[in-house]
């Protein structure tokens, strides 16, 4: 009899289950069960966003580096051929520089050398020109003097000879 | 540890309460012997079913001189007495009648003149029994614990939740990615609110039950049949053309074995849910039967040598118990889900298996 009772459903208890669970299940979904299962919707799909985020500037900053590295190349690359092609056109300038100041030195050599011959020409016209009239002149004094003594002569022959050394 | 041992002290404490209270019954026989004082007979059997039934007040102890009871509000319907009538249970302490109802073993019944049953008179019984306060009490603390994680959801949004929300959070991930979306696949989302309100409610009547003087509400056979026919009339409504080709005509078999399987499915959509309702009320008060037996053997042997070993016994049991109260409400919330799930399955495959 009391083993019945307990597997037998009694009506007002399963009226009123009814009720209060639907009650229940009507407002927890409203307040509870919509605003929890959105929130945690909302939050994962945020981590999900963020994780992704995470990645794809991850791949980016990859990327990145991958492009600095190729310029970093790409410049020293670029340096080298910029130090060698001035390296270059520095030694053509020097080459230059002096083939042209030795071609400038020569010039210059020569001229001098032809100024100087010229210059030379014409001391030697005017010394030989002097001479003329020195030894003419000497001549003059050395015949004058013949005619009054020959030792004083020779003397001033003598002298006169000296004295052209000095010149 | 030191709180360990506190726990420990408290469990204790609530066991030994628990003996307090289910130890004395009011129907307990008193005889009256030779020497004219009475004394009362303890009989466990009595006791037992006493505090697995559900009651039309509600009992927390007596002493001699004095009943720690609750009365409960009683509503009654009955066309010869009057239509509806609305009264405290304390109406009917000493065996009284009141309004031409009488009560005896929790059953409300109309009287005649002479104060005996009148077994032609129709009584429906709506009372605000024990096992209903339990309910409302629960379900206020549902609304009212669950409405407070969702306000967690408001006020920390979108950062780490905190308090109780951090403590069902991740139930409620865990019923929601372990229960609803491995059973029931892409459309689980429709059947959350009824999967979540189940688990928690059964959990917490389990809970409830548990504490010393609670009712026995997930045990109570009226309880677990609407839960059960609530799983059943949902299957029903989300149930799709596949599902009802499976039933009754189940493709890949051979014809003489789909006459023979047709009625099988049938008689099948009728046992899942029977098997769900009787799973849980056998669980819950089978727990309950063992607890009370333990205790009882106290006052069975009127000694005080066999309390150590029924109070060891009963805090094993006490703790199984915690533990089945969560199973229990795990179980029917992954076979309800299971059920869903195939109700709304789409044809994939002929040969998948669909969980019986």
């Amino acid at each position: 009899m009391a083993l019945l009772s307990i597997i037998t459903p009694e009506l007002g208890l399963f009226f009123w289950q009814t009720v209060i669970f639907l009650v229940t299940l009507f407002l927890l979904s409203k307040f509870a069960w919509g605003p929890i299962m959105s929130a945690l919707r909302e939050r994962e799909d945020s981590i999900t966003d963020a994780l992704s985020a995470a990645d794809k500037a991850r791949a980016d900053i990859e990327k990145l580096q991958a492009t600095n590295e190729a310029l970093l190349v790409e410049a020293r690359a670029e340096r080298d051929r910029i130090l060698a092609e001035a390296q270059k056109a520095a030694t053509t300038m020097l080459e230059d520089a002096r083939a042209k100041a030795t071609t400038e030195g020569n010039r210059l050599i020569e001229a001098a050398r032809i100024s100087i011959q010229t210059e030379k020409n014409a001391a030697l016209n005017e010394v030989k020109n002097y001479t003329a009239t020195l030894a003419l002149d000497i001549a003059e004094k050395i015949l004058r003097k013949e005619l009054s003594n020959s030792d004083e002569q020779r003397n001033l022959v003598n002298e006169y000879i000296k004295e052209v050394n000095l010149n | 540890m030191a709180t360990k041992i506190n726990k420990l002290l408290l469990i204790l404490l609530m066991s030994m309460a628990s003996i307090v209270c289910f130890a004395i019954n009011p129907n307990d026989q008193i005889i009256e012997e030779e020497t004219g004082q009475a004394q009362t007979l303890f009989n466990p059997g009595e006791m037992i079913m006493h505090h697995i039934s559900d009651s039309h007040e509600w009992h927390f102890f007596n002493t001699e001189t004095f009943h720690a009871t609750i009365p409960l509000p009683i509503i009654v319907y009955s066309a010869e007495r009057g239509g509806l009538s609305v009264f405290l249970s304390s109406k009917f302490d000493h065996g009284d009648t009141y309004k031409g109802y009488g009560i005896l073993h929790e059953h409300i019944f109309a009287v005649n003149a002479e104060g005996v049953e009148d077994k032609t008179i129709a009584v429906y019984d709506f009372s605000i029994t024990k096992n209903v306060t339990s309910l409302i009490f629960s379900a206020a603390l549902l609304i009212f614990v669950f409405t407070s994680v969702a306000k967690g959801y408001v006020k920390n949004k979108g950062k780490a939740p905190t308090g109780v929300q951090s403590f069902f959070e991740p139930i409620v991930s865990y019923v929601r990615d372990e229960i609803a979306i491995k059973m029931i696949g892409p459309k689980y989302e429709r059947f959350m609110p009824f999967l979540l309100t189940v688990f928690f409610f059964i959990w917490f009547n389990n809970l409830l039950g548990l504490l010393p003087g609670g009712a026995n509400l997930t045990g109570n056979i009226a309880v677990t049949l609407m839960l059960a026919i609530i799983v059943f009339i949902m299957t029903l409504i989300n149930s799709n053309g596949y599902y009802w080709k499976h039933i009754l005509w189940t493709p890949g078999v051979p014809l003489p074995l789909r006459i023979i399987i047709m009625p099988i499915e049938v008689i099948g959509m009728i046992t899942k849910p029977f098997s769900l309702m009787i799973r849980l009320f056998a669980n819950i008060t089978a727990g309950h039967i063992i607890i009370l037996s333990f205790i009882g053997l106290i006052f069975l042997f009127k000694n005080i040598y066999i309390a150590p070993l029924s109070v060891g016994f009963g805090l094993f049991m006490t703790f199984l118990e915690l533990f089945v109260a969560l199973i229990q409400a795990f179980v029917f919330t992954l076979l309800a889900a299971m059920y869903f799930g195939s109700a709304v399955e789409e044809h994939a495959h002929d040969d998948h298996d669909h969980g019986h």
